[in-house]
């Protein structure tokens, strides 16, 4: 196959592009690729990423993933105005916010494209000190139940007392959320 | 701010050969991705947004002189088309913002090893890029830069879903690692297609050094963590670090291979692309890189005498945007070959023994 540009060297650069849900395939060869600024040195990876998981979402954005109710008005940000269907079509979140405002539906996407929606890395120092506690504190539970299970009763209880130390710790400083 | 002399010609520390593993590892990278709260991401956000976003970084920096000592603010819309390209080429910014820099800035530490890049795809990036496999290093030093910057910046960062991103591929860890790997002797033994489909299912991307759709060029490709939720940096990190090391192992066999089916066949391989790359007038691209990797890997073997800094310097010395610089002016295809081919014999000079 020639290179559609220049028609004249062959074509190496085989590229699907998606453009308002119409499906367009280009083929190029390196030079008129980069030249194009389709081929670059893309240490991000961009391409990929985007068909990988435009073909994952819901064209309209009315269609709802499997066990996910239908949506009886349009789902929008309110801080940053951007719709679901928009989102569908540019595969990027207008703001922050947007994670919460799209909730089950961008939450099974997620899934989809990490096979998991739960963060397990890491909490700002600053902002995420209350959370950090809270995770120490789910670790340290799973290591209770390890050392009970091992029957090592007096570490196990050293746990469980530092467990009882840092849920104060955490209920002191927050006005009853959960 | 600098504007006027931009020293983009200069060595990048990732192209100076050194670091672990530098024979088949050409760099290791860790990139952050970090958004304000509530602040529309880059492209939704007005100029002011975006012009507050620079502003605050800049705050902090000059409240952390010592640290950000060696740094440099660049405007990247004050910066030339040509420039933006050059610093793409050389892997300090993506391409993202070659295209679009509408107040976009880059905070540059002066070896490059490290680059924070405001209103790209995200508000914040901070980019480390090391030579060699140093995917534990470059991650500790972005790390540090992070809880230095998240002392004074409001982070976007939910508690089930980790750091909140522009992209949903981004999300959670905000972490890619990748690795640019050269692997001539699994392209010849033929495996390296099994081998990089397989990298494939396990949750990594692959791709030639041109990105995807691309064939792999020079022997080089590009590994790099596809998920980012549900896994610790840790762990992501090493999950890549494992597989390079599975990948530096079968390297390795398939290079030993080589030299004991006929040490002659490789050497004779490595001194023709040199005969070629020291006196050629006009060379494409692409023969140019495939010539380098042989020429890399009789040097790797030890059959033929050269500085790895000079065929780092290379591979993005004939880059379009880096020859066009050299020259001031810009080239069409033809010209850029007969430049490329001017510059490679002129770096090669005296070089080789
Ligand atoms: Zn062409
Ligand atoms: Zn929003």
């Amino acid at each position: 196959m020639f290179c559609q540009e220049c028609k004249n060297k062959k074509a190496t650069v085989h590229l699907t592009k998606i453009i308002n849900n119409n499906k367009k395939e280009f083929h190029l060869c390196q030079q008129c690729a980069s030249e194009k600024g389709e081929l670059e040195f893309a240490f991000e990876p961009k391409f990929s990423i985007h068909h990988f998981f435009s073909g994952l979402l819901d064209v309209d954005g009315l269609e709802a993933p499997v066990g996910v109710p239908a949506p009886t008005t349009k789902i929008q940000c309110d801080n940053c105005g951007l719709t679901y269907a928009q989102f569908s079509q540019i595969g990027r979140l207008g703001c922050s916010k947007c994670y919460g405002f799209f909730g089950e539906r961008l939450n099974s996407l997620l899934k989809r494209i990490h096979g998991s929606a739960h963060h397990t890395g890491k909490v700002p120092h600053r902002s995420g000190s209350k959370i950090r506690v809270k995770k120490e504190i789910k670790d340290m539970r799973a290591e209770l139940q390890q050392k009970i299970a091992q029957e090592e009763f007096e570490e196990a209880a050293k746990i469980r007392d530092k467990i009882k130390e840092l849920e104060n710790e955490v209920k002191g400083g927050e006005k009853k959320n959960e | 701010m600098n504007e006027g002399n931009f020293q983009m010609t200069r060595l990048s520390k990732w192209m100076e050969g050194a670091g672990p593993n530098s024979e088949i590892v050409l760099s290791s990278r860790i990139r952050l991705a970090r958004n304000l709260k509530e602040i529309p991401f880059p492209y939704l956000a007005s100029d002011d947004q975006r012009e507050k976003i620079y502003s605050l970084v800049k705050g902090l920096v000059e409240n952390n002189k010592e640290t950000f000592e060696n740094y440099e603010f660049y405007n990247l819309t004050e910066l030339s088309q040509l420039d933006r390209q050059l610093c793409m080429e050389k892997h300090i910014i993506s391409p993202q913002l070659v295209k679009d820099s509408n107040n976009s800035f880059m905070l540059l530490r002066e070896d490059e090893a490290v680059n924070i890049m405001i209103n790209e795809e995200d508000h914040i990036r901070i980019q480390c890029l090391y030579p060699g496999l140093q995917l534990e290093n470059a991650w500790e030093l972005a790390d540090s830069l992070d809880d230095l910057l998240e002392e004074r910046l409001d982070y976007a960062f939910d508690e089930e879903l980790g750091y909140l991103t522009a992209c949903p591929t981004n999300v959670g860890t905000g972490v890619r690692a990748s690795l640019m790997m050269h692997l001539p002797g699994l392209v010849i033994n033929k495996q390296i297609n099994r081998i990089l489909s397989a990298l494939s299912q396990v949750g990594l991307i692959v791709r030639g050094l041109y990105g995807e759709g691309t064939e792999v060029v020079g022997n080089i490709v590009q590994i790099s963590n596809q998920i980012t939720l549900g896994q610790k940096e840790k762990e992501i990190i090493r999950n890549i670090h494992v597989v390079a090391r599975q990948l530096i192992e079968q390297e390795e066999a398939a290079r030993q291979a080589l030299l004991n089916e006929g040490r002659e066949r490789v050497a004779d391989r490595a001194g023709r692309a040199l005969g070629i790359l020291s006196n050629a007038r006009i060379i494409g691209s692409q023969e140019a890189m495939q010539l380098i990797s042989d020429l890399r890997l009789g040097m790797d073997l030890g059959l033929i005498e050269l500085d790895r800094k000079v065929l780092n310097q290379l591979l993005v010395v004939i880059r379009p945007a880096y020859l066009q610089k050299i020259q001031e002016k810009e080239l069409d295809s033809y010209e850029r070959d007969v430049c490329r081919a001017t510059l490679i014999r002129e770096m090669l000079e005296g070089k080789t023994h």
